[in-house]
């Protein structure tokens, strides 16, 4: 049992957090929302440059290697500075198809991405599916020797930038069921694909994907026909692991701001943080934080586990945590700070509306309790 | 003990629902539902239609306008109001600045501004907080020179809500720095039009613009409209706050966004089955329910326990009302967001939804419900903190 970060991960974080208390500032953040694509293309060639975009994928595949830990790393300095480069949605998610898909053309697009020069989404989300990952009704039907593709996603992050998406349709079964979803690959700007972008209430981009009629080669499918559930839960799976990092990041930070805050802000005569009730909601605070980075350590640990009932538990388990988690520290923040706390201009205004999507990322509370349950029924 | 409601009021609240749903204009009526963000038009048509009717100061005396109903039937207007929804008198003119003028306002402000306060002709906003003075309000700096027959006033309000909407706004500033905090502030009415009055939006949470900064600068207002005496204007900021605070529990707001859940959580599939048959689900509405029900119980014995006492003196019991209150509109905003689910997560801020499957009254719920509960969050900060109110009920009632 050892908790302490290697030297290498040290230095790791050392210079994430540095870059994003250089780059990050909360002007910053609203500049870099404003640009094109919905965040900062020079951010991106930076993360590049630090090996971020390379990170967990094998040194084989023309990754940069490092382990779930690093990524937790990595991803903790972003939620701290709610980062709205898509990192986590192309290179965590998206990328994680390639790391758990075997396909031809792997090599490639490891290597594009972890230099920045493509950007990957991952289209699975639709408007009935509610949290449910299995529920896919996008069908891809077989003609000749490929595929047509009809279907809606969702929430789609970075679907407006991404070079790839990575589009879930079902290939059999019925809508709900784990087996007959496949993965294809499809390039941007692909005859009847339309991506609609919008913004999330926390900021970021996402993008609604239509697909009409797409026709696509068998050489799209990523891994084998019918059998991408595993790959999906697998991906999702590192991108909870990356969420419960970045959501310990973005608690240490509200906390860290209230605390200030408290300590500063003078009413009846002297420094609000004086009041016993306001200490003992901020020592609660805390200690939600450190329960929560206690499963996002647990998650990263388990994010390998190759018993799938196993992993995926804890994978609920993680999310079932942080969720909490972010709903006290999210509220207490914004309560007390007062009224600044609810404008769209101070910053844990914008830590809450992050807060809250995250909660709902990758599935809310009851859903992960209720997907445990049933874990736990089937034995 | 008779917990029940008399066959006249239950007459009356027949009349009250009819008349919302026979008079409520359509535009405004497909605007409610969750995200319903009333514009500043829609409140002053619909206050006027109330006024028309002789409704929208329920609880004036009758010579100013009141339409000399109980408290019990005031109550049930008020919930009738939220829950259709529709929007509400506006509570800065009838809770607050209204009393305040027929209490203690002299006769001649009696009549110039008690029928436009009723009437909404003047809107007014509440010129209360500022930056050094949130719930220690008495910390308030704005001041007020005395020059011939007017005051000079200079200072910054801050959160004045709808001052962008306001014609005038109640305002409570420092006449005398040298007294005691408490001691050395008058209340005075401003025309918002006055030279040296600026208003500078505040943008909320949920990407709206409710509240606003209002900065004054050698703002003059004639002396004759201060209200009441000089250097007395917090005890008419008490009175003002606590008056009429029966309502606040808003218990007919959050009952509308229960069924609203409800509603859409028929829409909703979880693993195994809808979201409405989720036993969980179920169970949180019915807690939400249950709470909903002792407010209402709480709320009526408050006004029941006023009526008899009598003496006009807030009750430190109706910060049950405030405390709980606020925490179940945040609860029922918060479980209409989570029924929403992932597809609340979009922010479209009015503009095109991207969601197909969805009728477009649900369709506005679930836009509306994150951003609804972004504000909800605001309930248990204005008009008087939570932890303001546990300190009301920790040193009033319990004697800490
Ligand atoms: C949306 C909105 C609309 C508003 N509209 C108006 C309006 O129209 N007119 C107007 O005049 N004002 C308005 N307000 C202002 C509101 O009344 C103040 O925000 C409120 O009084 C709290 O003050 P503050 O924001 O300065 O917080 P602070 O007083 O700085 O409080 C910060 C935190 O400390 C807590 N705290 C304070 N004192 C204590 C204590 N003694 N013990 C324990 N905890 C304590 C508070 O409860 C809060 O959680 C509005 C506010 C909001 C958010």
């Amino acid at each position: 049992m050892d908790f302490e970060l290697s030297s290498e991960q040290s230095m790791l974080k050392d210079s994430v957090d540095r870059l994003i208390a250089q780059r990050y500032t909360q002007e910053a953040r609203e500049r870099f929302k404003a640009e094109a694509p919905g965040w900062s293309r020079d951010n991106w060639q930076q993360f590049a440059d630090l090996g971020l975009l390379g990170l967990g994928f094998d040194e084989a595949l023309g990754g940069f290697g490092g382990s779930m830990t690093d990524t937790m790393i990595v991803a903790e300095a972003f939620g701290g500075g709610m980062v709205v480069e898509p990192w986590l949605g192309s290179v965590v998610l998206a990328g994680g198809i390639l790391r758990h898909a075997d396909f031809g053309g792997r090599e490639e697009a490891v290597a594009a991405l972890a230099e920045g020069s493509r950007i990957l989404a991952l289209a699975h989300e639709e408007e009935g599916a509610r949290y449910l990952l299995s529920r896919v009704s996008a069908k891809a039907d077989k003609a000749g020797s490929g595929y047509v593709v009809n279907g809606r996603k969702i929430n789609v992050i970075a679907g407006d930038s991404a070079d790839t998406l990575f589009v879930t349709a079902r290939t059999g079964g019925g809508v709900q069921d784990e087996d007959g979803i496949s993965i294809f690959a499809v390039p941007k700007g692909h005859p009847g694909v339309t991506v609609e972008p919008y913004r999330s209430i926390d900021g970021a981009r996402y993008a609604a994907v239509t697909l009409k009629g797409v026709e696509l080669p068998a050489a799209a499918l990523v891994g084998a026909a019918g059998e991408g559930f595993p790959i999906l839960e697998k991906a999702v799976g590192d991108a909870i692991v990356a969420l419960c990092g970045e959501a310990v990041g973005l608690m240490e930070a509200m906390l860290k701001t209230v605390v200030e805050y408290l300590k500063t802000r003078n009413q009846f005569g002297g420094p609000l943080g004086r009041f016993q009730a306001l200490q003992h909601r901020s020592a609660e605070m805390y200690v939600m934080t450190e329960q929560a980075r206690s499963m996002a350590i647990y998650a990263a640990a388990m994010a390998s586990e190759p018993d799938d009932r196993e992993r995926r538990r804890a994978m609920s388990f993680a999310k079932v945590q942080i969720g909490k988690s972010l709903h006290f520290v999210g509220q207490y923040a914004v309560q007390m700070s007062g009224g600044i706390g609810v404008t769209e201009e101070y910053i844990i205004g914008q830590h809450f509306k992050r807060s809250t999507a995250m909660e709902r990322q990758f599935g809310d509370t009851d859903h992960h309790l209720s997907l445990i349950d049933l874990l736990d029924r089937r034995g | 003990m008779d917990l029940s409601y008399t066959p006249a009021e239950l007459v009356f609240r027949e009349e009250v629902r009819a008349f919302i749903r026979d008079n409520l204009p359509e535009s405004i009526r497909a605007k409610a539902g969750l995200s319903a963000y009333y514009d500043g038009s829609d409140v002053r048509t619909w206050h006027k239609l109330l006024d028309a009717k002789g409704w929208a100061a329920s609880h004036w005396p009758m010579e100013y306008g009141g339409p000399g109903w109980s408290a019990v039937q005031r109550y049930i207007f008020m919930e009738e109001i939220l829950q259709a929804p529709a929007p509400e008198p506006l509570s800065f003119n009838i809770n607050m600045v209204g009393p305040v003028v027929y209490t203690f306002g002299s006769p001649e402000q009696k009549e110039r501004f008690l029928p436009k306060i009723r009437s909404l002709d003047y809107w007014f906003c509440q010129g209360f907080s500022e930056p050094g003075a949130g719930s220690d309000l008495a910390a308030l700096r704005t001041s007020a020179v005395r020059e011939g027959d007017d005051y000079v006033i200079n200072g910054q309000k801050i959160w004045t809500s709808t001052a962008h909407d306001a014609d005038w706004m109640f305002c409570l500033v420092r006449t005398d720095p040298s007294a005691k905090k408490q001691e050395g502030i008058s209340f005075v009415l401003i025309d918002m039009k006055t030279p040296g009055v600026t208003v500078r939006p505040i943008i909320t949470i949920d990407g709206e613009h409710h509240t606003n900064e209002v900065f004054l600068d050698n703002v003059r207002v004639p002396v004759v409209n201060r209200v009441g005496e000089e250097n007395k204007g917090w005890d008419y900021a008490k009175f003002l706050l606590g008056n009429e605070r029966t309502g606040i529990a808003r218990v007919g707001l959050s009952k509308g966004r229960l069924q609203r859940a409800r509603r859409l959580a028929e829409l909703s599939e979880v693993l195994d089955g809808k979201l409405s048959e989720d036993p969980f689900f179920r169970r949180r509405c019915i807690e939400l329910e249950i709470e909903l029900k002792a407010l209402e119980v709480t709320a009526l014995r408050i006004i029941d326990r006023q009526r008899k006492r009598n003496d006009g003196k807030p009750d430190p019991a109706s910060s049950i009302l405030k405390l709980r209150g606020a925490e179940t509109q945040q609860f029922s905003a918060e479980l209409v967001a989570e029924v929403a689910g992932p597809l609340g997560l979009a922010f479209t801020h009015g503009s095109k939804a991207p969601w197909q499957d969805l009728a477009e009254d649900d369709l506005t719920a679930v836009l509306g419900a994150v951003p609804n509960y972004f504000l909800s969050r605001a309930a248990t900060i204005y008009g008087g903190a939570s932890e303001v109110q546990k300190n009301i009920i920790s040193k009033a009632i319990l004697g800490f």
